[in-house]
């Protein structure tokens, strides 16, 4: 099987019609001694039945999400995806279009762009917004990169409840422009603590909330910054939570950015996902990414296109505001498509009860005995304090469970702490049976 | 001639703002039997938002329509014949899409435990090996999500091999002149400079011309082979060994693996190091601009500097490491586009060794047909034997004023996806033709005519194809109003000044 | 000038012999910008040539006054749809006056390049370099030699 379409007839016109007698002839500007020539060493062809069952049985051996108790988040969310979204996504004029160049035969990826852009701004209480980044790894990443362009500083600090991964990204991505990072200390609530800020700053990168739970105080962080002349970012894993905290807009961060995974993309293993960057009016310049404009036709109908392209790659080449030459588009229609499904209220409601599980749970947990150690109001993740936890989460995994993170990976200090989630795919009676097994 | 034929009626769509009705009933939502908490009583009330403002409210058949509309206006590989070239819109099999999203893989946390995850890092396992063969290199990486990320990466891992000997005086990237936009953009962004190659008279590299160029400054070569003009760089083993003699390496921009694959291993051209893209040669889908999946594949030297995690085989088990002290870190925050690189695997194994070849042959046999009936009406800047791709030029139809654009916008008239038009930059008025392996000898014939018909209205009534497209649902669109004035979000009407 | 072309939307030159305003009051760079003296501050512009090359513009990058720039150094950006160019100083000096007017109203580049198109003022370090600039004349053929390329 390779879809090829040719009859051998139809070869045969084309290679007389080229002038060659043979297909091989056809790769004669390739030395001879460049080619290949075995066949290359991959394993059988299977049919499509056979591939099915191939990738089924290896599916097989994973412990997924959906055939678990899983408390798993910390920057990838099981959440329900309505069955409405996966249908629209496979339209094959959406899913095999390419980046919308030709607009006149692209209006339906670029008004969604555009209805994209538009959610991101609601949602971060800022007014411009890209059309979609990689993850929420990189687009802090290009958050940063941003900020070193806009203020000509290179020190940032990040708070130590950034996402480890996007810390190590942002670390991949500065480090051939020479930034300085540093980080933040804590408080003992679970909150960072932003008020002691090097005058050459050129950024502070907060999590909301922070990747331990802890809803931070983002107001007071860009006021920090705002007084030494630097640019407040916030970085947003879970994005359920802007629909129920204060937009970052709205309390001075200049740059609201993170992962859009939640809205209705899959776990899949961490990718493909969706990076979001919101930011001021003022910044829209130094914007990494595409970025979609309205206009109209010349019959004066309302259209939208691709805009203020120069910044970009194509145009720019090693001046270009990023190298990024993609957005998510698909996972990006995925959001779109979830956002409208849920709606003002439906995605408020959403939010409401992923937090009154995850309240059941702290408090479940608590009364079977653990300790929570962070003070600071949480989302729907939060950190417990397991004693033995390696042993128990071997245990617990054995039965189907996966209780969540154990952060002893990350940091040997946490060996006992234990990153709890819990989303509206997670029943009472689920939170009950983890409070039981893990004091068990 | 087959018309463009006819369709259904495209309805008008307004924004979903516009279709939003205050408390217009949504889907529903479970019940989540524990006590309903209000969030201002666990959360300090001034942290807590109020309300979406101008968040659309909907119902489910609204949201239906509305994107069933929107994709109306869209043209896809499964619509009609995509000639873009560099961009390979070949069939992207529907089977690939149906295995990568089977239960277990496309609900699989990126952090769940490693004995949760062997099925995945199997099946990764296994396509970095089948893709270490087809470029014939060493060690392969999935990390990048895109195949400008590998370009980022690959430029780092060189920087670090550099700089562990010695050598961090080599920040100078050399750069042909027919490359892609993004060579230029992601070697900036490690830092390093650029000097820019300029291709000869006969569209490809000669040593002669890189030569001055080398030093020891010189970091890597970025070549792109076949280039983006659909030529095969036949210098490119002398060109590799110039730049290793002078101490640089070699990255191979794989975009074009498609007129390569099973006919000639990057590896065995002295490529050090090169990514592919799977949304092109491995028939994932492009999605409307994404997502991509860009692996990286790399010869032993440069193993140490991989991005972390790697997955190591060790008998039927499989683990991720993040041990690796050289490594130049973390690029995506998990493992790279699983759900992509799963459904370039499925190609893979429903094609094998080949079927891969196969691919190859069909689509440089259809690159050299169109070539060879379009030359009689188009200019040809570099009339030789092309690899998987042509690129033609409106030198023939200036003096009617038709320009390339307006080409590009007939053919949609005439329901052709445009070729990529005005790239590369060294061709004035390129078109650049990519078929694919997957086009009949009909859809090609149909194109050429199309082709010779907009040929022949160019000299005989120009302003047939200047005043193009009038059949898409909106004619040219006023770009430099968008530049000018951005309008990059709806607002309320009543919030407009 | 020096353009970085949009390979997606450049629209091409027509063959066809164009004229160009030559302002008779200007000396010219070799990279398209034009400089008046008035007084002891000169204005500079883009050259009706330049304008027309990179047709619509959509955006100026503008420097702050007070920037010390040497000749042939770049001081600026303006934007097209199609290409981002940068402007170079004709000569050293101090920028003393931006047109600010030009944020809101790119078009008056290509509008009235000479006049309400005017992108800074700069007091010249050295008034006698301006004498080294191309003259209206040289200008013309330096146009002229290019298109025949």
């Amino acid at each position: 099987m390779s879809y090829v379409p040719h009859t051998p007839d139809e070869i045969h016109t084309m290679l007389e019609c080229i002038g060659v007698s043979r297909v091989e002839d056809l790769f004669d500007t390739i030395p001879r001694s460049l080619r290949q020539r075995a066949e290359l060493k991959l394993p059988a062809p299977l049919s499509e039945r056979s591939l099915l069952a191939y990738v089924r049985a290896r599916a097989e051996l994973n412990l997924s999400a959906g055939r678990s108790s899983s408390f798993l988040g910390a920057g990838a969310y099981h959440h329900f995806i309505p069955a409405t979204v996966d249908a629209l996504v496979s339209r094959g004029e959406f899913a095999t279009a390419y980046t919308p160049y030709q607009a006149e035969v692209s209006q339906g990826t670029l008004q969604a762009i555009f209805e994209f852009q538009t959610m991101i701004c609601q949602l971060t209480g800022l007014e411009v917004a890209n059309a979609s980044l990689y993850d929420g790894g990189s687009a802090a990443a290009e958050a940063a990169l941003m900020a070193l362009r806009l203020t000509h500083r290179k020190r940032i600090y990040l708070s130590p409840a950034l996402h480890p991964h996007y810390q190590q990204v942002i670390r991949t991505y500065t480090r051939g422009v020479g930034a300085e990072l540093e980080l933040l200390p804590a408080e003992t609530d679970g909150r960072t603590a932003t008020t002691e800020l090097a005058p050459d700053t050129a950024a502070v990168i907060l999590q909301q909330p922070g990747f331990f739970g802890c809803i931070e105080d983002l107001a007071r962080a860009a006021e920090c910054a705002r007084e030494v002349g630097a640019l407040c970012i916030s970085v947003t894993p879970e994005p359920l939570a802007l629909a129920l905290l204060r937009p970052p807009g709205e309390l001075g961060v200049d740059i609201a950015c993170g992962e859009a995974q939640g809205f209705g993309v899959p776990l899949s293993f961490g990718g493909p996902y969706i990076g979001f960057l919101a930011a001021r009016q003022k910044f829209v310049r130094q914007l990494p990414g595409r970025l979609i404009g309205e206009t109209v036709d010349s019959e004066g109908q309302r259209a939208f296109v691709m805009t203020l392209t120069t910044r970009e790659q194509h145009i720019r080449r090693e001046r270009a505001t990023s190298n990024i030459c993609t957005n998510q588009g698909l996972c990006m229609l995925r959001v779109t498509i979830y956002l409208a499904l849920l709606g003002r209220k439906g995605l408020r409601s959403l939010a409401e009860i992923n937090l009154s599980l995850a309240t059941y749970a702290k408090s479940k947990l608590q009364q079977a005995g653990l300790r929570l150690p962070y003070s600071a109001p949480t989302f729907n993740e939060f950190v417990v304090e397991v004693p033995d936890l390696e042993a128990r989460h071997a245990a617990l995994v054995e039965q189907g469970i996966v209780p969540g993170l154990p952060l002893g990976e990350l940091d040997p200090q946490r060996r006992d702490q234990l990153l709890v989630c819990t989303t509206e795919m997670n029943s009472r009676e689920d939170i009950d049976r983890l409070a039981r097994e893990l004091t068990a | 001639m087959s018309t463009p034929g006819r369709s259904g009626l495209i309805f008008d769509e307004a924004l979903l703002f516009e279709r939003s009705r205050v408390d217009r009933p949504g889907i529903p939502l479970e019940d989540p039997e524990v006590p309903c908490v209000d969030p201002r009583e666990v959360i300090e009330p001034k942290l807590v938002r109020d309300d979406i403002e101008g968040f659309p409210e909907l119902s489910e058949l609204d949201v239906v329509r509305h994107f069933t509309r929107l994709s109306q206006w869209n043209y896809g590989i499964d619509s009609g014949f995509y000639p873009l070239g560099s961009c390979t819109m070949k069939y992207n099999p529907k089977l690939n899409d149906l295995a990568a999203q089977l239960p277990g893989l496309v609900d699989l946390h990126p952090l769940a435990p490693e004995t949760a995850i062997q099925g995945t890092l199997a099946l990764a396992h296994e396509l970095e090996e089948a893709l270490a063969e087809i470029a014939g290199l060493d060690r392969v990486t999935l990390q990048p999500a895109a195949g400008a990320q590998a370009e980022l990466v690959g430029m780092m891992m060189i920087r670090a091999y550099h700089r562990s000997r010695g050598d961090d005086q080599r920040v100078r990237v050399l750069i042909p002149d027919t490359a892609h936009g993004t060579n230029p953009a992601s070697a900036a962004l490690t830092g390093m400079e650029i000097a820019e190659v300029k291709s000869g008279a006969d569209g490809i590299l000669h040593p002669e011309q890189l030569a001055p160029l080398l030093d020891e400054r010189t970091s890597a070569l970025m070549l792109t082979n076949p280039n983006t003009l659909g030529l095969f760089e036949t210098h490119a083993e002398e060109l590799a060994e110039r730049v290793h003699a002078a101490g640089g390496l070699v990255y191979l921009d794989g975009a074009n693996m498609n007129a390569l694959m099973g006919v000639a291993k990057p590896g065995h051209m002295g490529v050090d190091v090169m990514h592919f893209n799977l949304h092109k040669t491995f028939s994932t889908p492009h999605g409307g601009g994404g997502p991509g999946s860009g692996p990286l594949a790399v010869r032993n030297i440069l193993a140490p500097f991989l991005p972390t995690p790697v997955i190591h085989r060790e008998g039927d088990r499989y683990r991720l490491d993040n041990e690796f002290p050289y490594s130049i870190g973390r690029v995506h925050a998990f493992f790279g586009n699983a759900g992509i690189y799963l459904r370039a695997l499925a190609y893979i194994r429903t094609l094998g060794a080949a079927g891969l070849t196969e691919v190859t042959q069909r689509a440089v046999l259809n690159a050299n047909y169109l070539l060879a009936r379009l030359r009689e009406q188009y200019d040809v800047p570099h009339d030789r034997r092309v690899m998987h791709e042509c690129v033609l030029t409106d030198r023939r139809q200036q003096a009617t004023g038709v320009t390339t654009a307006d080409i590009a916008k007939r053919l949609m008239d005439y329901g052709f996806h445009p070729p990529t038009i005005y790239f590369p930059l060294v061709v004035h008025g390129a078109l650049m033709i990519e078929p694919t392996e997957c086009e009949s000898l009909e859809s090609l014939d149909a194109f050429i005519e199309a082709m010779e018909r907009i040929a022949n209205e160019a000299a005989t009534s120009p302003e047939l194809v200047t005043g193009a497209p009038r059949r898409p649902k909106v004619r040219r669109l006023d770009e430099v109003r968008a530049a000018r004035h951005p309008r990059l979000r709806w607002s309320a009407p009543d919030a407009e000044s | 000038m020096r353009s970085h072309a949009n390979p997606i939307f450049q629209q091409e030159e027509l063959m066809t012999a164009k004229t160009y305003h030559i302002s008779d009051d200007c000396r010219y760079g070799r990279t398209d910008e034009w400089i008046r003296l008035d007084g002891t501050v000169a204005r500079v512009g883009l050259s009706d040539y330049a304008q027309s090359e990179l047709s619509d513009i959509v955006f100026v990058e503008l420097p702050s006054v007070g920037t010390q720039v040497e000749a042939g150094e770049p001081f600026g950006v303006v934007e097209s749809v199609k290409a981002v160019s940068d402007l170079f100083a004709p000569v050293s000096g101090e920028i003393v006056e931006v047109h600010e007017n030009l944020e809101e109203h790119p078009e008056w580049v290509n509008e009235d390049p000479y006049g309400r198109g005017w992108i800074i003022g700069i007091a010249p370090e050295d008034l006698d370099a301006i004498d080294g600039l191309l003259t209206p004349e040289d200008y013309r053929a330096y146009i002229k030699e290019r298109s025949e390329k």
